[in-house]
C-alpha cells in the first residue's frame, strides 16, 4: 500500500514534468559580438493587431513595420521631412491627379521586384472593406474609396480603388477624390508600404513571418514573445543595416525591461518607465535620449453638450487654459520629458512645417487671475464643476490629471471646481467617447502619422473627422483647411493652416497641454542610437561593439 | 471509489458552467471592445461593425455564451483580438506556467514540510521561534516587494541571475520566480505542518510506536509524518489552482510569458475569448485538484473510505 502510493506520487510527478519540458519551445539562445555584425536586444510589446501595414496602428506593430517596409517616401530621422524613398519622383499638375514613377532595382526579401503592382495591389487590399483593415481610411482620399468601404458597413460595390491605375511596370496613377497638395508626403506612413504576391498567396504564412522589402528580414517570431530580425544582407537600399540584427523581447511591464538594461541583459529600452525617468541619467551615465517626438497631449471638451457650447463658454475653456501651470507640471511630473505646448501641433514639424511656437499666445499662458476673470466673465463653470476624464488603466494618467485640476482649483480659490473622472479601462473610455457621453473635458493625445501640420490639425478639429472626438465644428477652419489642402506652394499652404489653428484658438476648441517626448535608454557596447521623430529608435543605424 | 469519482465529477458540471458564465458577463460589462483598438480616434463605422461581426460580438449575449460553449466543445476556443487563436495562446502560455507553479510546488513540498517536521518536533526551542520569526516576515510582506526585491538583489547587484526570464523559460530560469511564487504558501505549509506534527507527536499510537521499539526515523516518516499530511495535502491541492491563475504578480515582474501575462493582456484588451478561456482551463485545473487531493485522504488515511 505504501509502495503503491509512492510510485503514484512520482509517476505523476514525471509525466507532468515530461509533459512540461516536452511542450515547451527549443533553447537556442541569439546574440553576437564584434565588427558590425553585433545583433542587438531591444524592449518590444505584444503588437494589438495583426502585423500588416494597413492594420497596424499603434507604435509596437509600427517598430516592426518600419525595419521590414520601405515605402515610396520615408520621414527624415532628424528632421521628419520627407524624402523619396522608392519614388523615382511623383508629378502633379492639379494637386489632385499624381504619377508616380517607382525606381528600379528594388526587391521583396524572398526575390520578387517591387513594381507599380506591389503599391496598387496593397493599397486595394488596405482600403477593401472585407479585409477589416484598421488603417483603411488612410485611403480615404483617393477616388473610389466610398464604393469598396462604404460608410454605412452595406455591400461593397467594387474590389479595387478606382483612382489606382497601373500604367507601366515601374508607373502608377493616383486620382484623389478633393485636391490634396501635400499627399505624396503623406506616402512615408507605413500603411502604405507596397506587398509582395507571397502576401496574397499564402496570407496565413505571410503573418507568422512577414516578407518586405526593408533592411533586416524576419528569422524567427514566436508571436507573443519574442521576433529575430537579421539584416538582408542583399538590400539595395542606402540605408543598410549598421548592425547584424535586432532580437525584439516582449515585455509585459517597462519596468522589468529597464531593470534588464541595468543589468546587461537588454541593449535598448525605447520607454523608459516614468518612475525611473528622475534615476536614468545617473544610472545609465548618460546614455539616455530624451528628443521630442510627434506627440501632442490636449483637453478636449464636448461640444455636443450645450453647457459647454453656448456662447460666452469661449471665454471659460481659455480660462481654464490659463489657469493651468504647465511649466510646474511638466518639471515635477514629467521630469522634462514633456514641453509645455503653445500652438497645436509639434515641434518635430519645424518651422518650415508648420510649427509655430507661441502661436497660442496668452490663451496658454500661467495667470490664475486673469484665469479667474475670464471664467467669470464667461458664466462661471457648468454646474459649477468640471470633471477631467481619463483612462485609468495605461499611461499614468491620473498623476497630471490630478495635477491640472489642482492648479485650476488653485486659481480659482475653490477646492473643488475641478476634479478628475477615471474611467476603467481605455476601451470603455473610446466607447464613453464615441457615444457622446462625455459631459466635460476628457484627455485627448495624439501621434501623429506623418510630419505635417495637416496631420495636427484636419483629423481633430475639421468638422466631423474621425478623430474630432470633441465635435467642435467652425465652418470657418474648415474652409482655411479646404484652402490649405489645394494650394500647391508649401509655405503658403502651411500658412493657411497656420491661420486655421488661430481660428482654432480663438475658439479654444480644445486647450493644449505639453508636447511629448520620446525618450530611451541604451547599453554601453550601442553607440549611434537616435529617435525619429514617431519616437521609434532608429535601428538600421546603431552600430553594435 | 468508482461512484464517488463518477459523482464528484457530475457535480463538476453545474460547478464549469456557472464559472464560466459568470466570467463571460462579468467581461462583457466591461463594454464595446472594438472602440480600444483603433487608438485615440474612432474606428471608422462599417470596420467597426465587420469586426462586432467577425467576433460575434453583434449577437444578443446569452446567444453568444451558447454558441462559445459550443465551440468549446469541440475544441475550438476562439481567436484574440490579434489574429491568433486562442488555443495556440495557451499552448505557449501554459506549459510555462505549469514549469512554474511545479517549481514552486516542490518548494512548498520539500522546504516546507521539511521545516515543519523539524519545527514540530523542537517546540518551543530557538529554531522552532526562529523559523516561526521568519514565517511571519514572509506572510506579512506583499508578494511584489519579494520579487523586485530578489530581482534587484539577485540580478542586478550581485549579478548571479538573469532579472528576467527567457522566452523558453526552462526550470533553471525558473527557480528565482517559482520561490517567490511559493514564499507566502511554503510559510503556510510549514505552520501547518508544525502544529499538525506537534499535535500528533503526542497520540496513542506515535507512543505505541516508540514503546514497540522502532527506530525514531521510521516513527516520524511513517507513523507520525503520513497522518500529519492531511491538512497539509489539502491546502497544496488547494493552491495549485491558486499558484496557476495568480502568477500574474510574478509573472510580471520577471517578465515570464504565462497564463498570467495572458490573462492580463486579455483583460486590458477586454478580449472576451481570451480570458474566458484561459478561465476555464482554471476552473477544470482547480476542479480536477480538488477531486485529487479527496481521493489522496484515502491513501494517507486508510480509515477514510469512499462510497
Amino acid at each position: 500500500m505504501r509502495g503503491a502510493t509512492h510510485a503514484k506520487w512520482a509517476a505523476c510527478a514525471a509525466a507532468v514534468a515530461l509533459a512540461a519540458t516536452a511542450c515547451g519551445g527549443d533553447g537556442d539562445s541569439g546574440g553576437g559580438d564584434g565588427d558590425g555584425t553585433g545583433v542587438l536586444s531591444s524592449s518590444w510589446g505584444d503588437p494589438q493587431n495583426p502585423l500588416e501595414p494597413a492594420n497596424t496602428n499603434e507604435v509596437q506593430g509600427g517598430k516592426v513595420l518600419d525595419m521590414v517596409f520601405r515605402g515610396l517616401k520615408r520621414y527624415n530621422a532628424k528632421t521628419g521631412a520627407a524624402e523619396d524613398m522608392l519614388a523615382e519622383k511623383i508629378e502633379t499638375t492639379d494637386s489632385q491627379n499624381f504619377t508616380v514613377t517607382v525606381k528600379t532595382g528594388w526587391k521583396f526579401s524572398n526575390g520578387e521586384d517591387v513594381t507599380a503592382e506591389s503599391f496598387v495591389n496593397a493599397w486595394n487590399y488596405g482600403a477593401s472593406l472585407k479585409n477589416n483593415q484598421k488603417n483603411a481610411y488612410f485611403f480615404g482620399y483617393i477616388d473610389g474609396y466610398d464604393q469598396v468601404h462604404p460608410e454605412d458597413g452595406s455591400d461593397q460595390k467594387a474590389e479595387t480603388l478606382s483612382g489606382l491605375k497601373v500604367t507601366g511596370d515601374n508607373t502608377f496613377t493616383v486620382k484623389l477624390n478633393q485636391k490634396f497638395s501635400t499627399f505624396p508626403d503623406t506616402l512615408g506612413y507605413s500603411a502604405y508600404s507596397p506587398l509582395p504576391k507571397a502576401f496574397f498567396d499564402d496570407h496565413a504564412a505571410w503573418l507568422s513571418k512577414p516578407i518586405g522589402n526593408g533592411p533586416y528580414v524576419v528569422d524567427t517570431y514566436t508571436k507573443g514573445s519574442e521576433m529575430k530580425l537579421r539584416k538582408w544582407d542583399d538590400y539595395p537600399g542606402e540605408d543598410k543595416a549598421e548592425n547584424g540584427g535586432v532580437d525584439l523581447k516582449v515585455y509585459t511591464d517597462n519596468n522589468t525591461a529597464y531593470t534588464d538594461l541595468i543589468a546587461g541583459n537588454l541593449d535598448l529600452v525605447d520607454d523608459v518607465p516614468a518612475s525611473q525617468l528622475g534615476n536614468a541619467k545617473a544610472d545609465l551615465d548618460g546614455r539616455y535620449i530624451n528628443t521630442p517626438a510627434g506627440i501632442i497631449q490636449t483637453l478636449a471638451f464636448p461640444f455636443y453638450d450645450k453647457a459647454w457650447d453656448k456662447p460666452g463658454m469661449e471665454k471659460v475653456r481659455t480660462g481654464l487654459s490659463r489657469a493651468i501651470n504647465r511649466d510646474q507640471i511638466t518639471d515635477t511630473i514629467f521630469q522634462k520629458t514633456r514641453t509645455p505646448a503653445s500652438d497645436w501641433t509639434s515641434p518635430v514639424l519645424g518651422e518650415d512645417g508648420g510649427f509655430k511656437e507661441g502661436l497660442c499666445g496668452d490663451a496658454c499662458e500661467y495667470d490664475p487671475d486673469e484665469a479667474k476673470k475670464l471664467i467669470e466673465e464667461g458664466g462661471g463653470l457648468p454646474g459649477g464643476q468640471v470633471k477631467i476624464s481619463y483612462n485609468a488603466d495605461t499611461g499614468s494618467h491620473k498623476e497630471w490629471v490630478d495635477a491640472v485640476c489642482n492648479s485650476i482649483n488653485n486659481a480659482l480659490g475653490n477646492d473643488k471646481a475641478c476634479v478628475g473622472n477615471p474611467v476603467g479601462t481605455f476601451a470603455d473610455f473610446r466607447n464613453q467617447i464615441t457615444q457622446l457621453k462625455m459631459n466635460g473635458p476628457f484627455r485627448a493625445g495624439w501621434q501623429m502619422d506623418y510630419p505635417l501640420i495637416q496631420n495636427f490639425l484636419q483629423p481633430l478639429y475639421y468638422t466631423n473627422a474621425s478623430s474630432n472626438d470633441g465635435k467642435w465644428s467652425s465652418p470657418e477652419f474648415d474652409k482655411l483647411v479646404n484652402e490649405a489642402n489645394a494650394e500647391s506652394d508649401r509655405a503658403k499652404a502651411v500658412s493657411l493652416f497656420q491661420q486655421a489653428e488661430e481660428v482654432l484658438r480663438d475658439d479654444m476648441g480644445a486647450i493644449p497641454l505639453w508636447y511629448q517626448n520620446g525618450s530611451a535608454g541604451y547599453a554601453s557596447r550601442l553607440s549611434d542610437v537616435a529617435l525619429n521623430p514617431f519616437s521609434l529608435p532608429v535601428y538600421n543605424e546603431i552600430k553594435v561593439s | 471509489m468508482g461512484r464517488y469519482v463518477i459523482r464528484r465529477l457530475l457535480q463538476m458540471i453545474p460547478v464549469f458552467f456557472g464559472a464560466t458564465l459568470l466570467i463571460f458577463l462579468m467581461v462583457n460589462v466591461m463594454g464595446d471592445p472594438i472602440a480600444g483598438l483603433c487608438g485615440e480616434r474612432q474606428c471608422d463605422p462599417a470596420t467597426a461593425t465587420q469586426l462586432r461581426k467577425e467576433f460575434g460580438l453583434d449577437k444578443p449575449l446569452w446567444q453568444q455564451y451558447a454558441t462559445y460553449m459550443g465551440n468549446v466543445f469541440t475544441g475550438d476556443f476562439g481567436t484574440a483580438f490579434n489574429g491568433q487563436e486562442v488555443t495556440e495562446l495557451m499552448a505557449s502560455a501554459f506549459p510555462v506556467t505549469v514549469r512554474l507553479t511545479i517549481v514552486a510546488i516542490l518548494f512548498e513540498i520539500v522546504i516546507g514540510i521539511t521545516l515543519g517536521v523539524v519545527t514540530g518536533l523542537r517546540r518551543g526551542r530557538p529554531i522552532d521561534t526562529g523559523v516561526l520569526l521568519l514565517t511571519l516576515v514572509v506572510i506579512s510582506v506583499p508578494t511584489f516587494v519579494t520579487g523586485l526585491l530578489l530581482q534587484l538583489l539577485l540580478g542586478v547587484e550581485w549579478g548571479w541571475i538573469s532579472p528576467s526570464v527567457s522566452t523558453e523559460a526552462p526550470f533553471d530560469e525558473l527557480i528565482v520566480p517559482g520561490l517567490v511564487l511559493a514564499s507566502v504558501s511554503l510559510a503556510y505549509v510549514t505552520r501547518l505542518t508544525r502544529t499538525s506534527i506537534a499535535e500528533n507527536r503526542r497520540a496513542d499510537y506515535v507512543r505505541t510506536a516508540i514503546a514497540k521499539g522502532l527506530p525514531r526515523r521510521r516513527v516520524i516518516t511513517r507513523h507520525l509524518l503520513r497522518n500529519s499530511l492531511i491538512p497539509v495535502v489539502t491546502f497544496i491541492g488547494t493552491d495549485i489552482g491558486a499558484l496557476m491563475g495568480g502568477a500574474i504578480v510574478t509573472e510580471r515582474i520577471f517578465n515570464i510569458h504565462g497564463v498570467g501575462y495572458q490573462l492580463y493582456q486579455g483583460i486590458l484588451r477586454q478580449n472576451t475569448q481570451t480570458v474566458v478561456g484561459f478561465v476555464t482551463i482554471l476552473v477544470l485545473v482547480f476542479l480536477v485538484a480538488n477531486l485529487l487531493v479527496d481521493l489522496l485522504y484515502a491513501v494517507l488515511d486508510p480509515r477514510i473510505r469512499y462510497a
